[in-house]
């Protein structure tokens, strides 16, 4: 079983993609490019302040709006090792482990975790915050294995024959 | 035990006996989607992923409409590998300038009653107007279909909308779907499918029924399905004989049923910045406005258009009035049904038929401390320029009456 341990962003509920990324934005060449404004109409200065390996723990309704796939994009582009959240939007969701963005369902961490605090992740097991630990599901079989591959892109090459 | 609409289209297009919620299966795509924003990203993960072909040319459509016509020289870029690809892999739908996709997808016929069809666009879910399971998905699943022609889904529960009887005089389909957005809130639906039945909707015409269906992925749907009828058969030049199996079982499984009777809904309005924060209009009446937007895939039809003219005709637009119509089609209809000369005499700003301001790239970009009352479908944090805009989503009704006082009024 895979553990890490993270510095946590604090967010709110229904986090947008165009507070991800607003569309402004998405016609600059890659997402290196756009990364810096990542979160910007909500706090311009977050994503100058992740850093690698940080966990982003947020309400209900992740990265609801629209279908851009920039949005986990960028949070990946921040090395951001995965997010928390009550319940994500469903393309969103989908987005994201098509590119490997691990994304995970619990809605008792809130509750408890500041912003700058630590948090451990037992992956697929549990959350521990201070000493206390919290349950959290696996995902569904054909989604961990397009996680597993490294994302939907490299399930096809393997597919393809070309890797 | 009966079916659901979209769990019938599912066992149609898998050939499987029954489906039930939570099943995943595999579908085979009838049609796809790609617009302008995501075509560079298509193509590259297309390529990436090793593909020497795509599964079917026909099957494939290739709008430009976010960036039409270009308002920064990068965008130019799109349009130059959106072109390449269509060359190399023999593309055979492209639009450059005929509108925005998800108006051409129904109006071009390339969404029909009973198809499964996917887009990269979150607002997909608008060809459920004519009975068909349509849904977003970002572009690396979008290059998987393109190779392969299938796609993995979750069999979704079902929330039934039954709405009867007639809708007051300043009431339209925008000021339902509000109010079902207020309702189930911004996550009310997700991972679900919405059906919405009852005299009200078989009422409505079949542009009425996409304002819905375009906005039910405000409340987090994955379709938002209407059972075809004459009209949508006559919209989409299918005879009722093949969409006749189209419609929710008497007794399906819904997971949730919402009624509601069409005498008691009242015009009402999104207030910043989130889709689901419904008031009735005559709580914020008074709000003064900078600019009024009517127009777009919700709200840019012919009808809208109709509305818009009927309450702008003789009168002087108080503050910047912009009029985006959905498609080239449309803008030729109002041209010839005098709606565009009435609009223009009232002082509107008439535009090119497109994603434009909706997107906030282009046509009527706001700053700090401005307010907007718009038809379309997202009042999100910097949607339509800076993140202190206040972006307030209206009726056409709404709208206009509004623009002719220069503040908010119930239409």
């Amino acid at each position: 079983m895979e553990q890490f341990t993270g510095k946590v962003w604090v967010l709110g509920d229904d986090i947008d993609t165009d507070i991800i990324i607003p569309t402004e934005y998405l016609a600059l060449p890659t997402v290196e490019d756009m990364k810096q404004y990542g979160f910007s109409p909500l706090r311009p200065e977050l994503a100058g302040q992740i850093g690698e390996g940080d966990i982003i723990v947020a309400g209900k309704n992740f990265g609801c709006g629209s279908s851009r796939e920039q949005a986990p994009e960028i949070i990946k582009a921040l090395k951001v090792r995965c997010v928390i959240a009550k319940s994500y939007a469903r393309i969103f969701f989908r987005n994201s482990i098509n590119n490997g963005l691990l994304l995970i369902e619990n809605s008792e961490i809130q509750n408890v975790v500041k912003e700058g605090d630590m948090l451990t992740v037992n992956v697929g097991e549990s959350l521990v915050h201070d000493g206390q630990s919290y349950a959290i599901r696996s995902l569904p079989d054909n989604l961990m294995d397009i996680l597993n591959a490294g994302g939907l892109v490299k399930a096809m090459q393997k597919k393809n024959g070309v890797i | 035990m009966g079916h659901t609409v979209i769990e019938k289209i599912i066992q149609k297009n898998t050939g499987a006996a029954v489906v039930k919620p939570g099943d995943i299966v595999t579908v085979n795509v009838d049609r796809v989607m790609i617009h302008d924003i995501f075509i560079p990203f298509v193509a590259d993960k297309f390529e990436e992923m090793g593909f020497q072909s795509l599964w079917d040319t026909d099957k494939v459509v290739l709008i430009y409409d976010h960036l039409v016509p270009t308002s920064a020289v990068e965008d130019v870029r799109h349009f130059k590998i959106g072109d390449a690809f269509v060359k190399k892999f023999g593309v055979k739908h492209v639009h450059r300038s005929d509108g925005i996709c998800h108006q051409l997808m129904t109006e071009a016929g390339y969404a029909k009653p009973g198809d499964i069809v996917f887009g990269t666009d979150s607002h997909t879910t608008t060809y459920g107007c004519v009975g068909c399971f349509s849904s977003g998905i970002g572009y690396t699943e979008m290059a998987a279909i393109l190779g392969t022609g299938e796609m993995w889904i979750r069999v979704p529960e079902t929330i039934k909308v039954q709405i009867d009887g007639t809708l007051p005089d300043n009431v339209y389909a925008k000021d339902v779907i509000l109010r079902l957005l207020g309702d189930l809130r911004a996550d009310g639906a997700t991972y679900k499918a919405l059906e919405l039945c009852g005299s009200t909707v078989d009422n409505m015409s079949v542009a009425s029924r996409m304002t819905i269906s375009n906005m039910a992925v405000e409340a987090g749907a994955k379709a938002c399905l209407f059972r075809p009828d004459e009209k949508t058969c006559a919209y989409s030049g299918v005879p009722l004989s093949d969409v006749d199996w189209i419609y929710g079982d008497a007794d399906a499984q819904y997971c949730k049923v919402l009624t509601y009777k069409a005498e008691d809904l009242t015009p009402v309005v999104a207030c910043p910045s989130q889709v689901d924060n419904i008031h009735n209009v005559e709580e914020v009446a008074g709000t003064e406005l900078n600019q009024v937007f009517i127009g777009s895939c919700t709200n840019g039809r012919l009808e809208d258009l109709k509305v818009a003219a009927e309450i702008l005709d003789g009168k002087t637009v108080a503050c910047k009035c912009i009029i985006t119509p959905a498609s080239r089609k449309i803008y030729m209809e109002a041209i010839e049904a005098g709606y565009m000369e009435t609009l223009a005499m009232a002082g509107c700003i008439i535009t090119q038929p497109g994603c434009g301001l909706c997107c906030g790239r282009s046509g009527g970009i706001l700053c700090d401390g401005e307010t907007v009352l718009a038809t379309n479908n997202r009042n999100f944090l910097g949607r339509m320029g800076t993140s202190k805009v206040g972006i307030y989503l209206g009726s056409p009704a709404t709208a206009a009456s509004s623009a002719i006082a220069g503040k908010i009024v119930v239409p």
